[in-house]
């Protein structure tokens, strides 16, 4: 057993360890022991997934797990990435844990959920090492069942959280359904379920086989990645799941979707027809706006934060449609170049999403409100959280110095150059996508300035954000470690190429898009003269501000006083004067009237005496979310009335149940004889 | 076009500057850069058409260096007019502590300076001298707005 | 490429370019002083201000924290960097690194630190400018984006250094359709971006009018002396790009002293043809309700969209 073997093997012991933990441990030290250990699996699933990324190979077979078809595990440079992402969040995860499951045994520190907890991490750590299909949907499902249960977690102390778990429990097994069909098919018309025997037989498969399998996988694996129109899960599980969970699934789950289409798209289908990838492309560009555009709505932090990975995730697959556009049309260099964008931004993506839910669950276990419009005054309560919230912050904006402008800038150059024979398509698509791309950016840069000024700063606008305390330093740690992995792929992302290049090459797209003459210090696209230097951008922005202020001050030499805010001269301000969330949104809401529709209800109740004084005015708004309404209001609607029907075949009688079994039988029978 | 050839009949509205008035000691910091926020403490606003004909294009003490500004924490100066009303003793006190430092007080108008015809009214708390320092007394009611540019210019010794 | 004369040349030119914003903003003020019939200030007068805020006393306000205090010197460093990265007195950039998407992302960083210290202000107003300021940019974010882009496309790189020195040497590529609409978009873009009539007017006192203004009235003293400056600096920035992008003659193509010279002499030429333009144009518009002006920003992203498609549609064999 090689070095990824024994690191997997490692990995899988900690996290039944952990297991064990949960159950034996007393609450006192329940989080503690399972936090630890699992956060240990993750670094050994972290290490096992680098090897793997940088090219060692490893592979274990298992006929007895399961019977007639057998267990294959198998690791490559794109199982590694990917596993090595998910280890990565685990590892946050887990030390995350040790403080927010807390002391007294209940909701996240209870028995149940601190056991489902590695089994989760190890579920979604068995995903990327499936190499045949029964291993990928064993995982797949497992993976499933533990987060579904893990989100049902406080459903003692919140209504809306079954809810949230029935959205997800329904989504998530359709979208089981379809990859079992989809990969069924597949396996049947290729004579075998094994990745390696998919990828021999694959391209020789009908178009018209290969078009349906693609298309049921897109909808098991773009469900699972929580891109729209298939997201309505996505806000209610993310916002109502405890915050360790939510980073896990947000940060690491979700990636597992994008695997799975990396994996069948273009590795065992081997890339398909043009088609498939604008259809991508467009599911893409639809979650991307409507996500950001949602988001910047919200008034939730945690479904803001949701609908944010659903913007995000509509990135990556933007730039695996284009990298699938481009390889179709001759340009595996430009192609390669998209796909490297779509891999980093899914790794950072990751990284501050981790950030982003740890920091969001600390600020709701201190204060008890996801509510941003009652938040508020933080900063002073909360230093440490609110500085780290806020470099997460500025990473999802994509804005320099964070490692989401990075992969924002490669996914941008992969887009602008297709070059003067890309065809008609790519040359109108192209465009596009560079506008979806820009939109998205601006509108995002606005969501997490509401969500850090709004939910952060100024003063607090309850009493609740009022006496919030700091969390322990074992979330802040957590927080902190998240960071440390925002801050190493903003400054040095030339570290990772080389696990990059690989991982694409096993996708089919060999071209060398990213030159290696500048150094390490440098980005470089090989055939344009364009280049990005993220060390060096970091440095001038924080060494020319504190210069700024230091020969300011030189220079000035008068002291700063403290000064009440002015008020124009009358009453202090209070904090019920400051902009809210809903406040500072409403001009992007005003906007986009028409696509976000608010539904307003205003209650005016008059006075006795007389019609034309008003007593009491109650404004209210809300924001629904108009894809799920349009979609599955109409569907829910339509299965309700068919269920309604069914009854009636249910009527009591035994004689028609007898018949109901005779006819089945008959039917089994002739299926067998005629198939 | 309308506008243009308006523009081109109508040329400079701009009247010769008065002399300037005394230079102020305290000014000297600002070196001939004054930023004014106006405070109307209980002014029958006599003063305040005077001081916007003060920097009209008629008189125009933007040539000197002076400017209005919406904020007094960005201002260098306030012009008071008014005798200063009960209501807004607190307010202005407020406006000239919002003021960085070095910041001065211009009263504008016989009413800022000794409370004028209101002087013991039961709703006057009392000159302007007598809720904030006073660097700068403009007499008249209301002064001519060559004296405000004077005045002004004085601040500015430009 | 000779590091250290593309260093020296960064270095120059952030501090002409800081020098010389000030006087833009005088340039801009005595030109619509002058169409209204009045004096106005002298050419110097902005400098005089900032000389005198530079020492007056900064204030905070009680609630406000880091974000508050460090806002100015990251809006000011992030200028000064565009400020010397960019082509504005010769077509080369320090390390070629004037990618047009860092100096978006760049100029854009320096808002939103603007914006969160408004916020934390926890006032009513700095809120309300936060809010109107970050719309605003962020419907003009992919304008800027997009009409850089068109010009990009034919040259085959992002590098605003490389699309000037391809102007400067082949100036019939920059007279197309394509170059025409992304003028047209920048030029509405740049408006918005720094503030000015028609999106917002730089010198009212109706704080519920203000856009801009409103983020920084709680700022005084050494605070403000940064915000101002750096609000000029951005004003030069947009302006030189402008200028450069779409009249890239002058423009030097190497660093001997002469050519930079006459770069130098040329480029703060065409700043201030631009910065009286601009004056000028303000005394004809006014100012639009607040509601309107993303019709307007609308209006300049679809312009810059058709900038990018006919860019590429028109598109030529590219040089690499």
């Amino acid at each position: 057993m090689n070095a990824v073997g024994q690191a997997l093997a490692v990995a899988a012991g900690l996290a039944a360890a952990a297991a064990v933990c949960a159950m034996v441990v007393g609450r006192r030290g329940r989080a503690i022991a399972v936090g630890g250990l699992t956060a240990l699996a993750g670094a050994a699933g972290t290490v096992g997934g680098v090897r793997g990324a940088l090219g060692q190979a490893w592979s274990a077979d298992l006929p007895q797990a399961v019977p007639l078809v057998g267990l294959r595990f198998g690791i490559d440079p794109l199982s590694g990435w990917f596993l090595a992402i998910v280890g990565a969040v685990t590892v946050v995860a887990g030390v995350y844990t040790i403080g927010y499951a807390g002391r007294d045994g209940r909701g996240m520190g209870s028995r149940t959920a601190l056991f489902l907890l590695p089994l989760f991490c190890a579920a979604m750590m068995l995903v990327p090492l499936a190499s045949s299909v029964p291993s990928l949907l064993v995982g797949w499902e497992l993976m499933a069942v533990t987060s579904l249960l893990l989100v049902l977690t406080e459903h003692k102390h919140d209504p809306a959280v079954r809810g949230a778990a029935t959205w997800y429990a329904v989504l998530t097994q359709a979208g089981f359904v379809a990859l079992l069909v989809g990969t069924l098919w597949l396996s049947s018309a290729a004579g075998g379920s094994d990745f390696a025997h998919l990828r021999v037989a694959g391209p020789t498969l009908g178009g018209g086989t290969t078009g349906v399998v693609f298309l049921l996988l897109v909808f098991g694996f773009a469900g699972k990645a929580g891109a729209v129109p298939l997201h309505p899960w996505l806000p209610r599980a993310h916002a109502e799941s405890p915050s360790n969970v939510s980073a896990l699934m947000s940060a690491a789950m979700v990636k597992l979707g994008i695997y799975g289409l990396l994996r069948f798209g273009f590795d065992l289908l081997g890339g398909g027809r043009t088609w498939w990838w604008l259809v991508v492309a467009a599911l893409g560009a639809l979650s991307a706006l409507y996500g950001i555009t949602q988001a910047a709505v919200a008034r939730d932090l945690k479904r803001m934060l949701a609908f944010s990975t659903s913007e995000n995730i509509g990135l990556i697959l933007l730039g695996i449609g284009f990298a699938g556009l481009f390889a179709e049309a001759g340009k595996p260099v430009a192609g390669a170049l998209a796909m490297i964008a779509a891999l980093l931004h899914a790794a950072n993506h990751a990284a501050f999403k981790a950030l982003l839910f740890t920091g969001a669950g600390s600020v709701v276990r201190a204060t008890g409100t996801r509510d941003l419009d009652r938040l508020g005054g933080l900063v002073r309560r909360m230093p440490a959280t609110t500085a780290l919230f806020a470099v997460g912050a500025l990473a999802a904006a994509a804005l320099p110095p964070g490692n989401g402008f990075v992969s924002e800038w490669l996914l941008l150059q992969a887009m602008l150059h297709p070059g003067p024979d890309a065809g008609t398509l790519l040359t109108i698509a192209a465009p596009l996508g560079v506008a979806v791309v820009a939109a998205t950016a601006g509108i995002g840069v606005m969501t997490y300035v509401k969500a850090v000024g709004t939910g952060l700063l100024a003063k607090p606008r309850s009493s609740q954000a009022a006496g919030a305390v700091e969390s322990p330093p074992s979330m802040l740690t957590g927080m902190a470690l998240a960071t440390l992995a925002c801050a190493a792929l903003a400054v040095l992302p030339t570290f990772v190429t080389p696990a990059l290049a690989r991982a694409t090459g096993v996708l089919g797209l060999a071209g060398d898009p990213l030159g290696t003459d500048a150094g390490a210090v440098a980005l470089s696209v090989r055939g344009a003269q364009v280049m990005l230097y993220p060390l060096w951008m970091l440095v001038a922005v924080a060494g020319g501000t504190v210069v700024v202020a230091l020969v300011a001050r030189a220079f000035g030499r008068a002291r700063r006083r403290a000064a009440r805010a002015w008020d124009c001269g009358d009453g202090p301000l209070t904090a019920r004067m400051e902009y809210t969330a809903t406040s500072f949104a409403e001009p992007l809401q005003r906007v986009f009237d028409d696509v976000l529709a608010p539904e307003r209800d205003v209650d005016v109740s008059h006075a006795r005496e007389s019609a034309y004084h008003v007593q009491a005015l109650t404004y209210r708004q809300r924001i629904p979310d108009r894809v799920e309404n349009r979609l599955y209001g109409p569907l829910v609607a339509g299965l309700r009335a068919v269920g309604e029907r069914a009854r009636g075949l249910a009527n009591g009688s035994l004689h028609r149940y007898l018949g109901y079994l005779l006819a089945a039988l008959l039917a089994v029978l002739v299926a067998g004889v005629w198939g | 076009m309308r506008l243009i050839s308006r523009i081109l009949r109508s040329g400079s509205a701009v009247q010769p500057a008065p002399p300037a008035g005394e230079p102020l000691t305290q000014a000297a910091p600002l070196r001939g850069s004054v930023q004014v926020r106006h405070v109307d403490a209980g002014s029958c606003n006599g003063c305040e058409i005077e001081i916007g004909q003060a920097f009209s294009p008629v008189h125009d003490a933007e040539r000197f260096g002076v400017r209005l500004v919406a904020s007094p924490r960005h201002a260098d100066a306030i012009t008071v007019t008014g005798p200063v009303t009960v209501n807004m003793a607190a307010a202005l006190r407020t406006t000239y502590e919002a003021m960085p430092q070095p910041g001065l007080v211009i009263a504008v108008g016989d009413c800022a300076r000794n409370c004028g015809a209101f002087a013991g009214a039961h709703a006057v708390v009392g000159p302007v001298e007598d809720v904030v320092p006073v660097d700068l007394h403009i007499p008249g009611c209301p002064p001519e707005p060559e004296q405000i540019v004077a005045a002004l210019r004085g601040l500015t010794q430009r | 490429m000779n590091h250290g004369a593309t260093v020296a040349l960064a270095v120059g030119q952030t501090a002409l370019l800081a020098v010389v914003a000030p006087y833009l903003v005088g340039v801009t003020r005595a030109v619509r002083a002058r169409l209204e019939g009045r004096g106005g200030g002298r050419l110097r007068q902005p400098w005089r201000d900032l000389r005198k805020l530079l020492r007056k006393q900064p204030t905070s306000p009680p609630d406000a924290s880091l974000f508050f205090v460090a806002a100015p010197p990251v809006l000011l460093a992030t200028s000064l960097i565009v400020a010397g990265a960019g082509p504005f007195v010769a077509a080369t950039s320090v390390f070629a690194s004037a990618d047009l998407i860092v100096v978006v992302g760049l100029l854009l960083l320096g808002t939103v630190a603007l914006a969160l210290a408004g916020l934390d202000t926890g006032t009513a107003f700095g809120g309300m400018g936060a809010s109107r300021e970050m719309i605003i940019a962020a419907l003009v974010e992919p304008t800027l984006l997009l009409s850089a882009f068109a010009l990009s496309v034919r040259v085959g790189s992002t590098d605003l250094s490389t699309i000037v020195a391809a102007g400067v040497s082949e100036p019939s590529r920059v007279f197309t359709p394509a170059s025409a609409l992304a003028a047209i978009a920048l030029a509405i873009a740049t408006l918005a971006e720094t503030s000015r009539i028609p999106v917002d007017n730089p010198s009212t006192h109706l704080e519920l009018t203000m856009v801009h203004e409103a983020m920084v009235l709680e700022y005084s003293g050494r605070d403000l002396a940064l915000v101002e400056w750096a609000a000029a600096l951005r004003l030069t920035i947009l302006l030189g790009l402008l200028a450069n992008l779409f009249l890239p003659f002058g423009v030097a193509t190497s660093l001997a002293p002469l050519p930079l010279l006459i770069g130098a002499l040329v480029f703060v030429l065409k700043l201030v043809v631009l910065a009286a333009a601009l004056g000028a144009g303000e005394v004809f518009a006014a100012k639009l309700r607040l509601f309107r002006v993303p019709e307007l920003l609308a209006g300049s992203f679809v312009l810059s969209l058709l900038a990018v498609l006919a860019a590429f549609i028109l598109a030529g064999p590219v040089t690499p």
